[in-house]
């Protein structure tokens, strides 16, 4: 009974607990409003369903997102990635639609590469900004979200540019194993940044960075090339996560692509429990939230809420979430109750987990 | 030290990319010589140049004036009022003839009115409108009805489905929440098919205006509604995302479902010459020619109406297919 409890309450006590209570709610309440809502049929040889739909949006937001939970991770803020997005769309399906055959796939390729190859500078411009000449991350970064709108539009020439190519359409709505491909290309991403931070030195070395950036140089760190490197990166999440959105609609629209994702993105690395402040980050924690934030989107649209509660609506959940997520509000409220257990989050655990 | 001097070298940065951003605004303004051959002047300045269908706008603007034999002085506003009232201010000391404008916002245009009007240059309005109280300030607008819009889009759809029986479900896809656009173009649709009680809204969510959002919205209506047979969107860019759903969902569009959108952009008319739409009611940005009109007509002092609209048409799959060739944005 007792091993059953203490159980019971590691559950509770995980700090991913919480995030997923919500989004289980979540798919609940739209599965009481509508029987239909989780199911999943087989339409053309994939699979064809709501839950897909909140995967395969979700992939984009999880790009985005990973990157910034880096950035965040340092003490810093990347409030550009949606003007990247829109700039790497932009670059890619110009340089798509100007091809002869838009179905080549070394063409194809090249597009991509000349994309990240502006992604690449992007980031090193908001790197050297930060690291190097030491401007605040958030004014840094605010120079290229605001002037990079209007560079795509420059690339895009104000126009919507509608392409007709079958592999840059896969990017955003191909399949793989009867999935959506860019679930796996968002996973891939998360894997690898996982791999990279947690299986080597480098997640701690960011960490440390973020947490005290002096005391980490005089440790022996080079602080500034770390700071360097995850705007670029960020940068790169954000490029990719750029084909995704305008593979998507088979068009690059320089005004309104990626517009926000910034803000969603950001939104996403909280519920996740990465601190605003920097220090430890958490991965599966950011894809968690941007699932939350694509899930929250959707359910507005599937229970039809007036777009002018939609917003007031989304609002009060993200409040709930982050709520719920503070230890120190969740102590609040089961002090409360007599006979309910104490809270017996660790000092450790209450400093891991900081949003709100 | 090295600390103490970053904020300095920072600061040089922002100003520099301040300074880059002031002078570029200003090398923008068009401050040519004044028209001394008799032609009519017309001070022109446009909001920016946000989309295809501002482009548009601005060309129709500029061929008109060439044709009509006015002097067009130009200015792009870059979606900032201050560089507006400034080019508004440029033209009064330039003394023009006529000054137009498209409004980037609808307050806060009184002052500089006024002094267009004590300097007796007429002011007209295209596109967009002002709040003035002061309907003097200007001399008339000239623009597209929405409403109207919606309204054609209604009773087109009232003539289309009179043989159906049994509800007609009808799904909407808003522009941005709160625009005119997308408040109006829904007032005069639900006023047209109030007409018809077996026409029925089953569901209306905003799409932003944007391809994504239409089709983001488009996928989770057609789970939630097994019977959809109309699609109303409020620009051709929705109805354009939501045919990726459609056709994913395996429906064909055009004929499962019938489509109903508005502006006739480019891509918009393609879709509806390909039988994939089935109606666009046209929001067009070719006013140039009634523009020239307009200044002719006030610069010589005759008296004209407070409200014009621009010459608009609605489109079918045949009168697409025959104008598609000539479509110019």
């Amino acid at each position: 009974m007792s091993d059953a409890k203490n159980r019971f309450q590691a559950m509770v006590g995980h700090r991913l607990f919480w995030p997923v209570a919500v989004l289980v709610v979540m798919l609940a309440a739209n599965t009481l409003y509508r029987p239909g809502f989780l199911t999943i049929e087989v339409k053309d040889g994939h699979l064809y369903g709501t839950p897909i739909d909140i995967l395969r949006l979700s992939a984009p937001l999880i790009l985005v997102a990973l990157g910034m939970t880096l950035v965040i991770s340092t003490g810093g803020i990347d409030l550009s990635v949606g003007s990247v997005c829109a700039i790497s769309g932009a670059i890619a399906c110009l340089y798509i639609s100007k091809a002869p055959d838009q179905n080549a796939l070394g063409m194809v390729l090249t597009a991509l590469a000349m994309a990240i190859g502006a992604a690449l500078v992007l980031g090193a411009w908001n790197g050297i900004l930060v690291s190097v000449i030491g401007i605040q991350p958030i004014i840094a970064t605010l120079i290229l979200m605001v002037a990079g709108r209007g560079l795509a539009q420059l690339i895009t020439e104000g126009q919507i540019i509608t392409i007709n190519s079958g592999p840059y359409r896969a990017i955003g709505l191909g399949h793989f194993l009867t999935l959506p491909l860019a679930i796996f290309i968002a996973l891939a991403a998360a894997l690898l940044v996982a791999a990279f931070t947690r299986r080597t030195a480098l997640g701690m070395i960011i960490e440390s960075v973020g947490g005290n950036r002096e005391a980490s140089r005089l440790a022996g760190i080079r602080s500034g090339r770390v700071v360097f490197l995850v705007y670029v990166v960020s940068a790169v999440c954000a490029a990719i996560a750029g084909f995704m959105m305008t593979a998507n609609v088979s068009s690059a629209d320089g005004n309104s692509a990626g517009l926000w994702v910034e803000l969603d993105a950001i939104l996403a690395v909280v519920i996740g429990g990465t601190s605003l402040a920097g220090g430890r980050f958490f991965l599966s924690g950011t894809i968690l939230g941007a699932l939350i934030i694509q899930t929250l989107t959707t359910t507005v649209y599937a229970m039809n809420i007036s777009p002018q509660t939609a917003l007031l609506f989304k609002a009060v959940v993200v409040i709930v979430v982050c709520l719920v997520q503070a230890p120190a509000f969740r102590a609040r409220f089961s002090r409360r109750r007599p006979g309910a257990a104490p809270p017996e989050a660790s000092p450790q655990r209450q400093k891991e987990q900081v949003p709100a | 030290m090295r600390n103490m001097r970053m904020p300095r070298r920072a600061i040089g940065v922002v100003a520099a990319v301040l300074l880059a951003g002031s002078v570029a605004a200003c090398g923008n303004s068009d401050t040519g010589g004044e028209g001394g051959d008799g032609k009519i002047v017309l001070g022109f300045s446009q909001v920016g140049a946000e989309s295809g269908w501002r482009t548009a706008n601005t060309n129709s603007i500029k061929e008109a004036a060439g044709e009509a034999g006015i002097e067009l002085k130009f200015d792009d506003a870059q979606q900032k009022q201050e560089n507006q009232i400034k080019a508004i201010r440029n033209y009064i000391q330039q003394k023009v003839d006529v000054i137009a404008f498209s409004p980037v916002v609808e307050s806060g245009w009184d002052t500089v009115l006024k002094e267009a009007k004590d300097a007796g240059i007429p002011v007209i309005l295209t596109d967009r409108a002002v709040d003035s109280a002061d309907k003097s300030l200007y001399k008339t607008f000239l623009g597209s009805d929405f409403v109207k819009e919606g309204r054609l889009s209604g009773e087109w759809l009232i003539e289309n489905k009179k043989d159906a029986t049994g509800d007609v479900n009808i799904v909407e896809l808003q522009g941005t929440t709160g625009s005119a656009p997308a408040n109006d173009r829904k007032k005069g649709f639900a006023e047209a098919i109030a007409a018809d009680p077996k026409l029925k809204v089953i569901a209306s969510q905003s799409g932003d205006f944007t391809r994504a959002g239409g089709k983001q919205v488009m996928e989770q209506f057609l789970k939630a509604h097994p019977k959809i047979d109309v699609l109303f969107a409020h620009n051709d860019d929705m109805g354009l995302g939501a045919l990726e759903a459609i056709t994913a969902a395996g429906k064909v569009p055009g004929q499962d479902i019938t489509i109903i959108t508005i502006d006739a952009v480019k891509d918009g008319m393609q879709a509806l010459a390909d039988g994939k739409f089935n109606f666009i009611a046209e929001c067009s940005p070719l006013l140039g020619p009634q523009l020239m009109d307009l200044a002719k007509k006030v610069h010589a002092g005759e008296e004209v109406p407070a409200r014009i609209e621009t010459e608009e048409t609605t489109f079918t799959q045949e009168q697409a297919k025959e104008a598609l060739p000539n479509r110019k944005y």
